[in-house]
């Protein structure tokens, strides 16, 4: 149910800000999404969208902390692994 | 898909589940609040990757799941009327009421249709000013601003055949009752990342002090899952019981400061009854005073009604966690995702339809073995006990 799917902004219409829409693009496939909880977005922006509304905006710089933190855990095991051995 | 690929990526996901089992020393329990979480834990395995030390245990975050009985007889009452066009996500149309379903309702010429928005019920109306046009609000905190926009814009342009028969349920309410049972045997949590996405997770800061357990907003691919485990886990070996944020990508600490306004505007907290827990207060949003106009309930009339369960179904341990799927005496046999006995069964955020689906061959195995024995003794017993009533 709260299933939400990221997706690119290929245009957006700002008309009327409570139905501000756009165009968004999910591996190929684009729907017509409202965009009225994320006014800070703009076209080229990845949105989490869920049940036609995008409820935010994914921060680049973040979405690879997940694999930095994979880096330093590695690192941190190498070296615990050299002080016991 | 970017965004979704790499957190699927086997390499990453076996990293952590190793750096997993290398810091794990106790037995902790872990429980996910989010049907999307189970669903992905039970479709990746992600429990199998564990060490034996953790379990894992399904929380009740399924709005499908935990909908009362009573509100879905009122849905199929409103279905079955000539002037109206019953509207819901695709889920709910085959979840068992009393005695039908919204599909059957269909089946028997109301006009029942699933609609992928709020939204697009909104513009039914307008395409059909003769009709009432009524749609099923379910969901936790994500789902509310789409559902509270669709009742703002219907006021903003005086749609007036228009109305939601609400089923809005709330997260932290349902932990601390979690928490504060006598049976609770929650040690983390993993918080449901999209719920968090609207309203952030300053909330369980006060639950992670008051229980001592730790919180960690978590997302939904594997990857993302067993890093939430990792952080969860790393408190718990470490004895502290804080509240850390794995999807950063996604959720900011305050949430979304729009949709929680407007919400606040069209909806109020009020008690929710969960289907298989029972009334929880200050747990579910009701429609403000000022949109008394669209709400279905009053619309239509629907007074109070109360309806038993049906008594085999232990839907109730299962949200809460005390009892897998598998433990049910009747799941996979009186209990199919063609036949259901509970919601939790019908629902694919279901755990019982996720263990069903993924997990049929181990079902398929235990039934030939000794345990079949036990599923006959338990069914007996229940036969029993419903002559008894």
């Amino acid at each position: 149910m709260c299933l939400a799917v990221p997706g690119k902004i290929i245009s957006i219409d700002a008309t009327d800000p409570l139905m501000r829409t756009g165009k968004v693009n999910f591996g190929g496939i684009v729907k017509e999404i409202n965009l009225a909880y994320v006014p800070e977005a703009e076209v080229g922006n990845y949105v989490i969208v869920h049940v036609g509304f995008a409820i935010s905006i994914v921060d680049e710089d973040e979405a690879n902390r997940v694999f930095e933190y994979l880096r330093e855990m590695d690192e941190l095991a190498e070296l615990e692994d050299e002080t016991s051995s | 898909m970017k965004y979704i690929d790499e957190y699927r990526d086997a390499e990453a996901a076996r990293k952590f589940a190793d750096a997993i089992a290398r810091i794990t020393t106790k037995p902790w329990t872990i429980m996910e609040i989010c049907g999307g979480q189970t669903h992905a834990i039970v479709k990746f395995g992600i429990d199998e990757l564990l060490p034996d030390k953790i379990t894992l245990l399904h929380g009740p975050g399924c709005p499908v799941c935990v909908t009362p009985l009573e509100l879905i007889d009122k849905a199929l009452d409103i279905a079955a009327r000539p002037d109206v066009i019953f509207t819901s996500f695709g889920d709910m149309l085959r979840v068992p009421g009393s005695n039908a379903d919204l599909l059957s309702v269909k089946a028997a010429g109301g006009d029942v249709r699933m609609v992928y928005s709020p939204l697009d019920a909104l513009k039914l109306a307008q395409q059909n000013p003769d009709k009432q046009v009524v749609f099923f609000a379910v969901g936790f905190e994500t789902t509310a601003p789409a559902n509270a926009m669709a009742v703002y814009q219907a006021a903003q342009q005086g749609i007036k055949n228009f109305s939601i028969l609400v089923s809005h349920v709330l997260v932290p309410p349902a932990v601390e009752a979690i928490l504060s049972s006598s049976t609770n045997r929650v040690q983390a949590f993993l918080a449901a990342g999209h719920v968090c996405v609207v309203v952030g997770f300053e909330e369980y800061v006060p639950l992670a002090k008051k229980y001592g357990v730790p919180f960690v907003v978590t997302g939904f691919e594997p990857v993302d899952i067993l890093q939430g485990i990792y952080m969860a886990v790393r408190q718990l070996e470490e004895g502290r019981a804080e509240v850390e944020n794995q999807y950063v990508r996604a959720v900011r600490r305050q949430g979304n400061l729009s949709a929680q306004q407007i919400i606040r505007e069209v909806f109020e907290v009020v008690p929710r009854k969960w289907r298989g827990i029972g009334s929880i207060p200050q747990s579910g949003l009701g429609l403000r005073a000022a949109y008394a106009e669209y709400d279905a309930e009053k619309r239509f009339g629907l007074g109070e009604l109360t309806v038993e369960e049906p008594p085999e179904c232990i839907s109730g341990l299962v949200l809460q966690g005390v009892k897998k799927p598998n433990q049910c005496p009747v799941f996979g046999t009186l209990c199919t995702p063609e036949h259901p006995l509970g919601a939790t069964m019908v629902s694919s955020e279901g755990a019982c339809a996720a263990y069903y689906r993924y997990r049929r061959e181990e079902v398929v195995g235990l039934q030939s073995s000794v345990f079949s024995r036990e599923i006959q003794v338990a069914s007996q017993q229940l036969v029993v006990g419903e002559g008894e009533k």
